[in-house]
């Protein structure tokens, strides 16, 4: 029973189509190629190698610390935006999301210019405590949250400037304090924006590069993240920098069906 | 014994609320009037969702407010709101809505469940104790509100328009429901409230506030038979003309006199509904009545009869029949005689 469909308006011009279908090629193809070139066949023993276990332990371990260490830090952060009536809250805000476009390895360079044993903070860090940070699995730590927080921030302020206040009032009068209140009314409100924010957070964490190989440098089974392994492995192990890409290739796949909800089904 | 409350809010925008309110325990007032006269500020300010800037509240001996010196915030004053859309945690079972209060005051999780069911059972609603607020009906949530500010046992309850989001069918139902409960409560009720049905039936004494001031209080039936404003005439359905009397004779403000029943002395408010109004084409001959001009200026339906707005000396609302609109033809701009009989008419004093 189906008739074709006349198109009304004539036929999509072909100066759109074209370059639409190339644009759609160059995004897919060198996917497809990653797909292709794997060497299927040892595969199970690539994945079970030492070297990519051990960065892929890493990396876990790093990205979901990292995500830890956002989450204590870029919630409060994001209620103080969203909800703290303090001046110059603009500029708070445009602050917090330049390490959104700022190029990683800036990230890097300014992470060793504070953090550093010479740094500003660093210094007093090294002198005090005897801590230091650079070139080390904590290093891997900072440098990915320095990256990742403002995407868990924007997320979650969002949710939070979404989130009805007078709830927060209601909770008030009830007798709950503000941290009760929080915790028991705010943050139950926002968990979608905040479990998006996590996720999102979390995948920007692993495959964060260019700060940290900066800021944290390269030392197999210490700060070298999955990333760093392919990065390193083109040069020595195609194959190995190949599993490794298909791996991260997949999270990030989970990644986004995970968020296909909020992001991609709105759009259909 | 009594919450006391002198109530000053001065915003920005220029709005100054100023009215004095007290509650006794056991009572129920009544905050009424037209959007934007300060009601939702006044029940605000009582809840400690928002500073006085002048004046004081104070239950008994404790002071809840009193700028500069005394702030308590709204989780330390023992008050329980129904908010107008209630606003029940969505993430949260009926039972732990109710439930939410005690915990947050510090009882047990074990005696909070068990108070909060014992309230949802009051109030009907055992059987939906697992249900979250949203596979709740209207009038169920307006209930579980309800519960959830009572099982406190405050000193003091706010309502806020309680059956402003109910359709019509379940308002009559749930509006004596809550008045059981008011009338159970022992503490102090005040409901804000732009529906004169609302405040008549449920409250023990009206208080009128119009651009943050009071404009008249008193026992519901007083206020009805009694209005003073315009916009308390309009709510009871009454008009209301102002004048001075001497003897029987009221020369009005508006122009025009008219007679009275009782004699009188002095500035007066005269009341009279709108169905004691006749309406001729003639001045009608001989009669012991008020007659005067009029013109119609609008004409609209209500329930059984039609209002008929009318411009003169002095202007009126007049009820009649659709029979007398057809007959009349009552159209705006149409020049007929109204009639009063004094004996419709009631004069008080300002």
């Amino acid at each position: 029973m189906t008739r074709a469909r006349r198109h009304t308006r004539g036929r999509l011009p072909a100066v759109l189509v074209a370059p639409a279908v190339l644009g759609l090629a160059f995004l897919v193809v060198p996917l497809a190629g990653l797909l292709v070139q794997a060497p299927w066949s040892d595969l199970p023993g690539q994945l079970l190698s030492a070297e990519v276990g051990q960065a892929l332990r890493l990396s876990l371990v790093c990205a979901t610390l990292a995500t830890l260490l956002c989450l204590l830090l870029g919630v409060p952060l994001a209620w103080l935006l969203a909800r703290g009536d303090l001046p110059g809250r603009g500029l708070l805000r445009a602050l917090v999301t330049v390490p959104l476009v700022l190029p990683p390895v800036v990230g890097g360079v300014a992470l060793l210019l504070v953090l550093g044993r010479r740094g500003l903070i660093g210094q007093h860090l090294d002198a005090w405590f005897g801590i230091s940070l650079p070139f080390t699995t904590a290093g891997v730590v900072v440098a990915e949250a320095f990256v990742a927080m403002p995407f868990l921030v924007i997320s979650v302020e969002g949710a939070l400037r979404g989130a009805d206040p007078r709830y927060e009032e209601a909770a008030a009068t009830l007798g709950a304090s503000r941290w009760l209140t929080f915790r028991r009314v705010t943050l139950p409100s926002i968990l979608p924006g905040l479990v998006a924010g996590t996720v999102l957070c979390w995948a920007r964490a692993l495959g964060e590069f260019g700060a940290t190989i900066t800021f944290a440098g390269n030392f197999p089974d210490r700060t070298t993240t999955m990333p760093l392994a392919v990065y390193l492995a083109l040069e020595t192990d195609p194959d190995a920098a190949i599993v490794l890409s298909i791996v991260l290739l997949i999270v990030s796949v989970v990644v986004l069906a995970s968020l296909r909800d909020r992001w991609i089904g709105g759009a259909t | 014994m009594t919450l006391h409350a002198r109530l000053q809010v001065a915003r920005d925008s220029g709005f100054r609320l100023d009215i004095e309110v007290d509650i006794a325990p056991g009572e129920v007032v009544a905050l009424l009037g037209p959007n934007g006269a300060g009601k939702t500020t006044a029940l605000r300010a009582l809840a400690g969702l928002l500073p006085l800037t002048g004046g004081v509240v104070r239950v008994d001996d404790h002071v809840w407010d009193e700028p500069p010196r005394v702030f308590l915030p709204a989780e330390r004053r023992a008050v329980g709101v129904v908010f107008q859309d209630y606003l029940l945690f969505a993430h949260l079972s009926a039972l732990d809505n109710v439930a939410f209060g005690p915990r947050a005051r510090g009882t047990d999780r074990g005696t909070a469940r068990a108070r909060a069911r014992e309230w949802l059972d009051r109030v009907g609603l055992a059987a939906h104790a697992g249900a979250r607020p949203r596979s709740l009906s209207g009038g169920q949530a307006q209930r579980v509100a309800l519960a959830r500010a009572l099982v406190t046992d405050p000193e003091v309850l706010l309502l806020d328009e309680p059956l402003a989001a109910l359709d019509a069918g379940t308002r009559l139902h749930v509006r004596s429901e809550l008045g059981r409960h008011l009338d159970a409560y022992r503490g102090r009720t005040l409901l804000v409230t732009h529906d004169p049905l609302d405040a008549m039936v449920l409250a023990d004494r009206l208080v009128i506030v119009e651009d943050g001031r009071v404009v008249q209080q008193g026992p519901p039936d007083q206020v009805a038979r009694r209005p003073r404003t315009e916009y308390v005439a309009n709510l009871v359905g009454l008009n209301l003309l102002r004048g001075r009397a001497d003897g029987t004779t009221v020369v009005l403000d508006d122009g025009g006199q008219l007679v009275i029943a009782e004699p009188a002395d002095g500035p007066v408010h005269v009341a009279f509904a709108p169905s004691a109004v006749g309406l001729y084409p003639e001045p009608p001959a001989g009669s012991p009545r008020n007659t005067w001009p009029v013109t119609v200026v609008g004409v609209e339906q209500h329930a059984h009869t039609v209002r008929v707005r009318l411009d003169g000396a002095p202007p009126v609302l007049a009820d009649v029949t659709t029979a007398v609109v057809a007959e009349l033809r009552l159209v705006p701009g149409a020049r007929l005689w109204a009639a009063l009989k004094a004996t419709e008419t009631r004069a008080y004093p300002f």
